[in-house]
């Protein structure tokens, strides 16, 4: 059951030959052959597209109103894509290798590998869609960098480079609707898979405008929902964003993979008060251009115009100069909540630090006026075309700034602050994408294979297509291969009435609690407690203290829920209620995985595990394995775990001086 | 910036489901900040009402931050409120003053019928993109994603009609509930680049077929749509549109 199934081979290799050998299913046996997929964001989306058009008969589903609407959308910076177009020296090995090394040693050398592998297919596969990419003046791709990379292989759209990916995905699924491959079923929400024989074969579900409960049934099922960053409650995840299709699963025999890999963007418009309901990212992109500094005086009562350079502490600059602002994302976070709890933060909150473009728009500008032919141009001259650059590149993302926080960022730098933006850790899965329950599958951020400890930026994107557009086609045959024989099991079968009862008995248990507690609440101070004992810094007896804290939240919970309106009609309290009682067992989970894991590595600092300088420090004689917990009922989990071997990449300290 | 907090009234479409005939109720919000966004104000009256026992507004809402498209809400009498370019979730309470009265109703069109409260079916959009709003491209089938340079003035113009969001308050703004705005930004967006040649012709009357089996009213050409347009889809694109539909009439050859 536990077996990461990698094929035989040099690494290299591994994947052409797998998919040379891999099993086939005949056109003739794909058409009888039906498979369910929850979730329409990339992952899910590009899986539902091909394998409509290869000729399986697939049912998605989404709660949100409309496929398109899934959180992919709100990506920003761009997708990663070893093409070497920039000649600077890119290759499928240095993206293999950037991003086991940026993951701190935690993730699976061939599922990486494969993924190095399949990202240039996929920018190509998207171009041919009609994703309008940015593009250079001789009408080729134009590219930028992210952190932890020294090379420029991402590519995007001005600041909605997600949008774009998804829009994309989205038409091929809507083009296989139209030729009746695909079913699908919007404003619908997974709460059970049902298992027969061993084997998932389908699902019940939730319509949520009428509040029925659906039977259906499938030869294997796809789970490709997303992450579970809302455990936080603030974060850049959407309002709806959830873990509930993943912890269903889990509790039917999936296993969760490193549940407490968590990433913090450290790029994030800062908490303004109570009534906060989210957080909004923005951009790693803005690194590329951006400055991140505080004073180099503790509370500085000055206008940061009004500091000049030589008393500004650069301090990513100072610390890494190899990699500057561009360090990957848990080590500039880290970096950020140093500088703040040593006294040296910004704004009225202090937990905040300057990302200044002064010194891009005064660059870019001097470029402009240069093609532009304008000798000896003013400061305004240099400025003005600076700004229009700096427009042009992220637009869009200055202003989302200036209507948050009511503030120009072409004139004064922004202020940030890291938030809760990512979820590395998520169901366990084999080379394979299968999770331990044969016949249900993880893609895209749902599962937890990619990027060991700590993601790099624009590498979601190219994770969740990759996973739906070039892996599961291959992958899913394998499996079904050997189930064409099975005809569709009616869905009378006692195993859909008996997981059904369970979801009405749920339910019925949510509305008729009947306290004077909302969801809502409930859920920010389980996000408080996550954040405050087990976020961006953990130590053992924070998290033991979490662990008590949420069993009594849970308690609680059970006893003092209001759930307003009916069961059987459109009632967004009763869905909120659901994904926060399942956010709740997911939270204690997440502290039971940091507390085992004794060691700091990638999100995951461990205040007992850290250099003299602060960084993370892994322990790899104890703790190079992925973390596999099985469910054994309530408050109870079984720890299995899968050692992780480096071929290639050898683990060393990981450094970005 | 300065902060400030204020005492509003709202005035809120209520109607619990799609056959109830609805109506405006009245609720006062206190100590709301200039710093929160308009569904947060909707975040704290809700929480509220909960307290209260009573039920909450139901409102769409998901990525809050201005591109999944799904809120809608048609404040003072326009798509979005007040402020040009933004969507709901991106207005901000230092939009309004101590004392406003605000009235928030869904967005109004046949082709949209209400869910319940503010909360519409959008589901005809969908049914439009399925028409012909794509590339038909199978995976694996693509050229090198460099074989094919495309001007960047096109590219650019295809990027700015495709960042619709598709929230439909084009729709919601036309005195005719016309979905030509949206319709047309599809067609751009797909016309301008070489890869979008070969189904040029029957995609926009495909489409266009489409809108009207689902309702949607005539385009008048007010220019009310591109006035609220949160990501300022240009109107030109209806005019792209008018020309693309004339062109695939005049030749026979398919």
């Amino acid at each position: 059951m536990f077996r990461s199934n990698i094929p035989e081979g040099s690494m290299d290799k591994k994947w052409e030959e797998y998919k040379g050998h891999v099993k086939l299913v005949n056109p003739a046996n794909k058409r009888s052959l039906e498979i369910i997929i929850i979730g329409t964001g990339l992952a899910g989306a590009s899986a539902a597209a091909s394998l409509g058009e290869m000729g399986y008969k697939v049912k998605a589903f989404c709660f949100q109103d409309s496929p398109r609407r899934a959180h992919s959308i709100a990506a920003q910076g761009g997708i990663n894509a070893a093409k070497n177009y920039q000649n600077d020296g890119d290759s499928t090995f240095r993206l293999f290798y950037d991003t086991v090394k940026g993951g701190d040693y935690r993730s699976r050398e061939a599922n990486v590998h494969r993924l190095a592998e399949v990202s240039a297919s996929i920018i190509d596969q998207c171009v041919a869609q009609g994703v309008p990419f940015a593009r250079e003046y001789g009408g080729l791709l134009s590219n930028r960098s992210f952190g932890g990379v020294q090379v420029q292989r991402t590519f995007y759209a001005a600041g909605q480079t997600g949008q774009q990916l998804l829009i994309g995905a989205y038409q091929a699924l809507e083009r296989q609707v139209a030729l009746g491959n695909v079913e699908m079923y919007s404003r619908h929400e997974m709460l059970d898979v049902v298992v027969i024989d061993g084997k998932a074969r389908g699902i019940i579900a939730r319509n949520l405008i009428t509040g029925e409960l659906e039977r259906h049934f499938g030869h294997a099922v796809l789970l490709c929902s997303g992450g579970y960053g809302n455990v936080f409650y603030l974060s850049t995840n959407a309002m709806g964003s959830n873990v509930t299709a993943a912890w269903k699963a889990h509790r039917k025999g999936a296993y969760f993979g490193n549940p407490c890999y968590t990433q913090i963007h450290p790029t994030c418009i800062p908490v303004t008060g109570e009534h906060q309901s989210k957080l909004t990212l923005m951009s790693e992109s803005l690194r590329n251009d951006g400055r991140i500094w505080v004073p180099k005086e503790k509370n500085d009562p000055r206008k940061p115009n009004e500091i000049p350079h030589e008393e500004r502490d650069y301090y990513l600059e100072r610390r890494y100069p190899a990699f500057g602002n561009l360090v990957p994302r848990d080590v500039a976070s880290r970096a950020a909540k140093e500088r703040c709890d040593a006294g040296y933060g910004v704004g009225t909150s202090k937990q905040a630090v300057y990302l200044d473009f002064a010194s891009a728009i005064d660059r870019y500008g001097r470029v402009e006026c240069r093609k532009h032919g304008i000798e000896n141009p003013s400061e305004e001259d240099i400025r003005s075309h600076g700004v229009d650059v700096v427009k042009e590149k992220y637009g869009n993302l200055f202003d989302m700034y200036a209507k948050i926080t009511g503030e120009d960022p072409y004139t004064t730098p922004m202020r940030i602050y890291p938030a809760v933006h990512y979820t590395m850790g998520g169901l366990w899965v084999d080379y394979e994408l299968m999770t331990t329950v044969p016949g249900l599958y993880a893609l895209g951020e749902a599962n937890f294979s990619d990027h060991g400890a700590n993601r790099l930026g624009a590498s979601a994107l190219m994770q969740g297509l990759a996973d739906g557009y070039f892996v599961i086609p291959y992958t899913i045959g394998n499996y079904l291969a050997d189930e064409i024989r099975i005809k569709p099991i009616p869905t009378t079968h006692e195993a859909f009435a008996a997981a059904e009862q369970a979801v009405a008995e749920r339910l019925n248990k949510l509305k008729s609690i009947n306290g004077s507690t909302s969801p809502e609440n409930f859920h920010k101070r389980l996000g408080k407690i996550m954040w405050d004992k087990c976020g961006m810094a953990r130590n053992e007896a924070g998290l033991k203290e979490a662990i008590e804290e949420i069993r009594a939240l849970k308690a609680e919970f059970w006893r003092d829920l209001r759930v307003t309106g009916e069961i059987n009609e459109f009632n967004p309290e009763l869905d909120k209620a659901g994904r926060v009682a399942d956010f709740i067992e997911l939270g204690e989970l997440m502290c039971q995985d940091a507390l085992q894991r004794r060691e700091s590595c990638g999100g995951h600092f461990r205040e007992e595990s850290q250099t003299p300088d602060g960084e993370a420090k892994r322990d790899d004689e104890h703790f190079s394995f992925v973390a596999g917990w099985e469910y054994k009922g309530d408050s109870n989990w079984e720890l299995h775990k899968e050692p992780l071997e480096f071929e290639i990449v050898h683990p060393t300290q990981r450094s970005y001086k | 910036m300065e902060h400030y907090t204020m005492n509003l009234t709202l005035k809120v479409w209520r109607q619990k489901n799609k056959k109830d005939k609805g109506q405006f109720e009245t609720y006062s919000v206190s100590g709301i900040s200039s710093e929160m966004s308009f569904l947060e104000m909707f975040d704290v009256l809700n929480e509220r009402l909960v307290v209260e026992g009573k039920e909450p507004i139901a409102f769409d809402h998901d990525c809050r931050e201005g591109i999944c498209g799904m809120c809608s809400m048609y404040i003072n009498g326009r798509p979005h409120g007040p402020w040009e370019g933004t969507t709901t979730c991106q207005l901000h309470m230092r939009a309004f003053k101590d004392g406003d009265t605000i009235v928030v109703e869904p967005w109004r069109a046949n082709a949209f019928p209400v869910i319940k409260d503010l909360v519409v079916d959008r589901s005809a959009f969908d049914r439009i993109i399925q028409a012909g709003g794509y590339i038909s491209v199978n995976t694996g089938n693509a050229v090198d994603a460099n074989a094919i340079p495309i001007e960047k003035d096109k590219a650019d113009t295809a990027f700015a009609a495709a960042a619709c969001i598709g929230c439909g308050a084009c729709v919601a703004a036309c005195k005719n509930s016309s979905a030509l705005l949206f319709l047309s930004a599809k067609v751009s967006h797909l016309a301008l680049l070489p890869q979008g040649n070969p189904e040029r012709k029957t995609r926009v009357v495909d489409m266009i077929a489409q809108m009207d089996k689902e309702g949607f009213g005539s385009c008048t050409a007010t220019g009310a749509c591109e006035a609220v347009c949160p990501k300022e889809i240009s109107i030109q694109n209806i005019a792209r549109l008018n020309s693309e539909y004339a062109r695939s009439g005049f030749t026979t050859d398919k």
